[in-house]
């Protein structure tokens, strides 16, 4: 069993705290070492940690970093200010992980963003926690108070010339806001919509300035890094991505929660690692990294959780959200409950997708309900076809990911279902249980 | 104006913190709705005035984001996650349970003001699931029986009172 990079103490009293951090994990002693490096060097470190970014997409985050201009100027030769982003709106359904970070080790992520903030020379960094988070705001607050205290925050941290503040922005309820540059637009006191690409947030981020957004998790990686080095980091994980995971899994398992684990393990693995299927019953399908990931079938299983092979796979590591469905799930209703989230979250801008996503959502009720017809099935298809690489986020291709995967990888139960006139789970005559809500999509 | 001093105290105790003045329109709608319980069509005027933004950009900002009521809620506003996970650990059963007992449905209110009843998506505790936001509370790993039980506790703090839902209640036991 490798090291633990996170979660080492999540289960002890007081593991929130300033003073626990800084006596039991070695807190800021990796913000202390980091303070006599180059900014240069820093990235490097984190380069060669082969860290990848844990919120979804999996991009090498020193590079990332390294993206964003040492020097940059306004048009009259002003310096501009560089911004930090924390983005800790996690709300990709299955996902749960970053909650447990702000909660039980709040630190970690803020040291973290300290060390960044040095390394991208930025002086300010935003975390955006989503607005239901209210108990989380509260104890990350909590926690940049301390270190503020102690002089990790602040000017002149710990005797150097290097100065960071840091600065809690809530989000109001939009799941589009943790695509980085819809978060970049809310954090603006805006609408949450998307912007298109280029110019990156390296070049025009927060505020019109470059910025850099990592994820919670990303974050709470580093001072393992700095304080321990790259190359142990880097061997925890495979050839192309340093470090553990956090998994989280959820739905039909007996010991759901967040389990941080090397990758190279496999979906059988990490199942019986949760304790193995709830009332000893049948896995029927598994959705790997967060509900926007295609599905797997239980012959499927062992697939290794790393970036590379779950792509490999023709699905995705994600955000690290497993949900696992038994052999009493309906793939149908569970695919129609998706596509619902996803018509509710669709921010409307681009028409592919906000058409696209209350189509596909109204298709899959119907198909539920015993009203669909054959043809229903290849228009699917075709409407996800329109939307996938045709908008200015990766959100209409998240909407497809579900969709396509249930209908290609069980198809026969959405025929049964059209041939059947009604959900074989349930039997004819069944009031659906949305149906309540039918008027309101219309 | 109808921005209460403490509201607007806030607000310009944060304004040093951010660049432009707009980026102080979301923490100014949630301080709103958090001394008033909603965001009236005069709250947003308001708004607009003291942050000298025009109307039209506090509206389509203040309709964008599902957390702000433009509408008054009940005093317990109840949030059920029926996305994936808590679906799959009967969410739905929760919310017959709610519609059944409180006699509204879905992003209704009752009829003396108490609560309001929605569904919400994912709210990032699946591990625990089903969840039910109340207020600003999580209630994790709920049942029927015990979602019962919370009803009955929020009948008899509303009569005794108290304010509902806004304790510092931890979130669920990680494993």
């Amino acid at each position: 069993m490798s090291d633990l990079v996170i979660t080492k103490h999540v289960n002890e009293k007081n593991c929130e705290t300033i003073d626990f951090y800084i006596q039991k994990d070695h807190g800021y002693e990796a913000l202390k070492k980091a303070l006599t490096m180059t900014p240069a060097a820093v990235v490097d470190e984190v380069k060669k940690s082969n860290l990848r970014g844990r919120g979804g997409a999996g991009f090498p985050t020193g590079m990332k970093w390294s993206f964003m201009p040492p020097n940059p100027v306004d048009a009259k030769g002003n310096p501009k200010p560089k911004y930090l982003v924390c983005n800790a709106d996690e709300g990709e359904p299955g996902t749960f992980k970053d909650r447990l970070i702000m909660t039980k080790t709040p630190h970690k992520m803020i040291e973290g963003m300290i060390i960044a903030g040095h390394a991208i020379g930025s002086n300010k960094g935003f975390i955006y926690i989503r607005g239901e988070f209210y108990q989380e705001t509260r104890i990350v607050q909590k926690a940049i108070d301390e270190a503020y205290k102690k002089g990790f925050l602040g000017k002149n941290i710990l005797g150097s010339n290097f100065t960071f503040d840091l600065v809690v922005y809530k989000g109001a309820g939009a799941y589009i806001c943790g695509e980085e540059t819809a978060l970049l637009n809310s954090l603006e006191g805006k609408r949450g919509e998307p912007r298109l690409k280029p110019p990156f947030p390296a070049q025009v981020g927060a505020y019109g300035m470059p910025s850099c957004v990592n994820n919670v998790e990303t974050f709470a990686a580093v001072p393992y890094i700095i304080h321990e080095g790259a190359e142990k980091f880097a061997k925890m994980g495979t050839e192309r991505s340093g470090g553990t995971r956090l998994f989280c899994v959820s739905g039909h398992v007996n010991k759901p929660g967040v389990y941080e684990l090397p990758m190279l393990l496999s979906m059988r693995e990490l199942i019986e690692v949760a304790g193995g299927m709830k009332n000893g019953k049948k896995l029927k399908a598994v959705i790997p990294g967060g509900a926007s990931a295609p599905m797997l079938t239980a012959e499927e299983i062992d697939v290794k959780m790393d970036f590379d092979s779950l792509a490999k796979a023709g699905t995705m590591a994600g955000s690290g959200g497993v949900i696992v469905m038994d052999e009493s799930v309906c793939i149908v209703e569970a695919a129609s409950v998706l596509l619902k989230f996803y018509e509710h979250e669709s921010c409307g801008q681009c028409s592919q997708c906000r058409e696209g996503s209350h189509w596909l959502a109204r298709m899959f009720h119907r198909i539920e309900n015993g009203k669909g017809v054959q043809s229903d099935l290849d228009y699917i298809a075709k409407i996800c076809g329109n939307m996938a690489g045709q908008t200015i986020c990766a959100f209409a291709d998240a909407v497809t990911g579900p969709a396509l995967s249930s209908v290609k990888k069980f198809r026969k139960e959405f025929e049964d279902h059209i041939t059947q006139g009604c959900c074989p789970h349930k039997g004819p005559g069944h009031r659906h249980a949305h149906d309540h809500k039918e008027s309101a999509h219309v | 104006m109808a921005i209460s001093e403490k509201v607007k105290k806030t607000i310009e105790g944060i304004r040093h913190q951010f660049p432009t003045t707009q980026a102080l329109l979301i923490p100014l709608l949630h301080e709103i709705q958090q001394d008033k319980n909603w965001i009236s069509p005069e709250s947003l005027k308001d708004a607009a005035e003291f942050l000298e933004l025009p109307l039209a950009k506090v509206k389509e900002v203040a309709t964008f984001y599902t957390m702000f009521k433009l509408e008054p809620v009940g005093k317990v506003n109840l949030q059920l996650c029926v996305n994936i996970s808590c679906w799959l650990n009967g969410s739905e059963k929760l919310l017959h349970c709610m519609e059944k007992r409180l006699k509204i449905g879905c992003g209704e209110t009752t009829a003396d003001g108490k609560y309001t009843l929605s569904e919400a998506e994912c709210l990032a505790s699946c591990g625990t699931a089903p969840v039910l936001q109340v207020n600003e509370d999580y209630y994790e790993n709920l049942d029927v029986p015990q979602l019962n039980k919370l009803l009955d506790q929020f009948d008899s703090e509303l009569a005794a009172g108290k304010v509902v839902g806004k304790s510092t209640h931890q979130p669920g036991v990680w494993p």
